[in-house]
C-alpha cells in the first residue's frame, strides 16, 4: 500500500542547509497501522509531509516513493490521490479554520473533490465520529478540544479514504480523551478498512495502535520492529532501549546511565 | 510528616466572575506540605494549576481567592502585603512554569536573567553574584556554563532553557518549589534528565516540591504523595506508591484509560464521569 525507498528531504541551502530525512525506507501493507516513533527533531513528521507531498518548494524531496497505487515524484500529487491519503494534524486548535462553521470545513475537501450529496456526507462523517447534527453550525471555539480533533479526523474520511495518515493525533488531549479517540480511531480502520501511519513520541500510544513500527532518530530509521517486540521491551538497538526506559517513568538510576545519541 | 509542614492550605476557594457567571476554578481543597514531593494530578480544567498559582497570590485579575488558611510558615499569605508577598515570592517559594520560551526574558541574556533573581533576595556584590550564576548554571548540569551565561533564551535547547529556568528559581535558595507542568514540552529522555537534576536539588537543599501535572505514570514514578484533583476538588489523595491501588473511581477511570505498552491491544475503557463525584468529594474534605 505505501512503499518508499531511500527517501531524503532537505530544507534550506548552505550554512543553513538540514538534511531532516536522510535514506529512509518503509513498506506497509494494506489495512496495516504503522507506526513512526521518534522524539522531536527526528524527522518523523517531515516523512508524513513528504508523503503527502506538502513540502512543495518547501524542501528537496528525493527518493521513491509509492501509495494508494500511485508511483509519486517530487512533490506533484494526482486529485485521485489527494482524495484516497489524507491527515490529521496534532493541534486541533490550530488546524481547523477558525471562522468556518464544522459544516463548512467537513463540506470543503467534499466540494474540492467534486463529491454528490455533499450536506448527507457531512451529516453521516459526524454520526461516523460520534458527534450529532448539532455541531453542524457551531464554530471550533465552541466545542471541546476532543471534539475538534473528532472534526479534523470527519474531515478526514468525508472523501472515502485509502490511507489516513495521523500526526500525533492525541498528544494535544487530556488521557480520557485520547482513550475516546483512539477507540474511534480503531474502529473507523475496521469499519472502513482503512491504512494508517501514526507519528507518535509514545510508545505506548504507538504499541496499543500499531502492528508495526520505525523508530527515527535524526533524520534515519535506527530500528524496525514487530510491536510485539516492543510490547515484549526486547528493542534491539540501544537507542530504542533507552526511550523505552525513559517511557515508562522516572527512575533516578537509569538516568545516570543514559547515554547521548547522535 | 515528620516534622511542621512549611505550608498548610484548609479550603481554598478560586472563582472567577465571567459573563457567563461564576465559575468555581478551586472549591475546597485542603492540603500540607513538608519538606517532600507532592503531585497534584488532574485533567485539563481540574483547577490544578489554580491552585498552584494562588498560593504564590498570582491568580489573574477578576479572580477571587478565598482560605479559611494559607500559610507559608506562620505567614498568612492572603492578608501578607504586597512587600512581602514580593520576599517571599522567589525568595522562599518558587515557581517553575511549564514553557521556557514564554517565560525567560527573551531579551535578556540567560546569566543577567538568574542574577537578577539572585540579586532581588540577596544584598550582595555583582561579583558575587555572578560567581553564584555559573555554580548554578553547571549545578543544573549544563556543561559550558561560560557560553550558556552569555547567550539569550532563544539560542539554547528546550531542555536547556527548563535547567535554566530551574536554576533560576533555585538560586534564592527557597524553601517550596511549584512546577507547574515543568517538563511536559520536552522528549522523555531529556524530560527525566530536568527532573533528576531537579530531584537531587530538592533533597540537597531539603526544599519541598509541590509538582503539578496531568501524567499519571509521571508523578507516580517521581513524587512521594500524590493528590488527585477533579472538578475543582481533591477527589483522592494517596502515596505514590500506592497509586496503583487507587480507590476513587475517577483516578481508576483515569489509570485504566492509558494506553500501556504491555496491555491488550482492544478497545481501551472510557472514563465515564459521575456527577456525585463532585458532591462527594465534599463530604470527604
Amino acid at each position: 500500500m505505501i512503499d518508499i525507498r531511500a527517501l531524503d528531504v532537505v530544507f534550506g541551502h548552505g550554512s543553513k542547509l538540514h538534511h531532516a530525512v536522510c535514506d529512509f525506507s518503509m513498506r506497509i501493507e494494506r489495512g496495516q497501522s504503522y507506526g513512526l516513533v521518534g522524539e522531536s527533531g527526528s524527522g518523523k513528521t517531515t516523512v508524513l509531509r513528504a508523503l503527502a507531498g506538502l513540502l512543495d518548494r518547501i524542501a528537496r524531496v528525493s527518493g521513491e516513493m509509492t501509495a494508494a497505487r500511485e508511483s509519486l515524484s517530487g512533490s506533484r500529487r494526482s486529485r485521485e490521490f489527494r482524495r484516497r491519503v489524507q491527515m490529521v494534524f496534532q493541534d486541533p486548535y490550530g488546524s481547523l479554520h477558525p471562522r468556518h462553521t464544522v459544516d463548512t470545513i467537513l463540506s470543503e475537501p467534499a466540494r474540492v473533490h467534486r463529491l454528490d450529496r455533499i450536506e448527507d456526507r457531512v451529516v453521516q462523517a459526524l454520526e461516523e465520529v460520534g458527534l450529532d447534527a448539532s455541531f453542524r453550525f457551531r464554530y471550533p471555539h465552541q466545542i471541546s478540544g476532543g471534539q475538534r480533533q473528532r472534526i479534523s479526523v470527519a474531515r478526514a474520511l468525508i472523501t472515502e479514504p485509502e490511507i489516513v495518515l495521523l500526526d500525533e493525533p492525541t498528544s494535544a488531549l487530556d488521557v480520557s480523551v485520547q482513550a475516546e479517540v483512539l477507540n474511534l480511531l480503531m474502529r473507523l480502520k475496521r469499519d472502513h478498512g482503512l491504512t494508517y501511519v501514526l507519528v507518535s513520541h509514545n510508545l505506548a500510544v504507538v504499541a496499543h495502535m500499531c502492528e508495526a513500527l520505525s523508530v527515527m532518530q535524526n533524520g534515519s530509521v535506527v530500528e524496525t520492529m514487530d510491536v510485539q517486540q516492543l510490547r515484549n521491551h526486547a528493542p534491539s538497538m540501544p537507542y530504542t532501549r533507552q526511550l523505552l526506559t525513559a517511557s515508562l517513568g522516572y527512575n533516578r538510576a537509569a538516568i545516570d546511565a543514559f547515554e547521548e545519541f547522535s | 510528616m515528620p516534622q511542621a509542614p512549611l505550608l498548610r492550605v484548609e479550603d481554598l476557594q478560586v472563582s472567577y466572575n465571567t459573563p457567563t457567571g461564576l465559575v468555581q476554578a478551586v472549591s475546597g481543597v485542603s492540603f500540607e506540605l513538608g519538606r517532600e514531593k507532592l503531585g497534584i494530578v488532574g485533567e485539563s480544567g481540574s483547577g490544578k494549576s489554580q491552585t498552584g498559582r494562588a498560593i504564590l497570590g498570582l491568580t489573574a485579575p477578576g479572580g477571587r481567592v478565598r482560605a479559611r488558611r494559607l500559610e507559608f510558615d506562620d505567614v498568612d499569605l492572603l492578608r501578607a502585603d504586597a512587600r512581602s508577598m514580593r520576599r517571599i515570592r522567589g525568595g522562599c517559594i518558587s515557581m517553575i512554569m511549564q514553557d521556557p520560551k514564554y517565560s525567560l526574558n527573551p531579551v535578556m541574556t540567560i546569566g543577567a536573567q538568574i542574577e537578577e533573581a539572585f540579586l532581588v533576595h540577596r544584598k550582595t556584590s555583582t561579583s558575587e553574584a555572578r560567581r553564584r550564576t555559573l555554580d548554578m548554571l553547571s549545578a543544573v548540569k549544563i556543561r559550558a556554563p561560560e557560553r550558556v551565561y552569555k547567550a539569550y533564551p532563544h539560542e539554547v535547547s528546550g531542555g536547556m532553557g527548563q535547567r535554566v529556568m530551574i536554576a533560576m528559581m533555585m538560586i534564592p535558595e527557597p524553601d517550596i518549589i511549584i512546577a507547574d507542568e515543568p517538563t511536559s514540552a520536552l522528549d522523555v529522555t531529556v524530560q527525566l534528565q530536568v527532573l533528576a537534576v531537579l530531584d537531587d536539588m530538592l533533597s540537597e537543599h531539603r526544599m519541598g516540591l509541590i509538582f503539578i501535572s496531568h501524567d499519571l505514570n509521571l508523578v507516580a514514578s517521581f513524587c512521594d504523595r500524590i493528590l488527585v484533583m477533579y472538578g475543582g476538588k481533591v477527589v483522592e489523595e494517596c502515596a505514590a506508591a500506592e497509586l496503583e491501588q487507587a480507590r476513587h473511581p475517577y483516578t481508576r477511570g483515569l489509570l485504566n484509560c492509558l494506553p500501556s505498552l504491555d496491555g491488550e491491544q482492544g478497545e481501551l475503557p472510557v472514563l465515564r464521569r459521575d456527577p456525585a463525584w463532585l458532591t462527594a468529594a465534599e463530604g470527604a474534605q
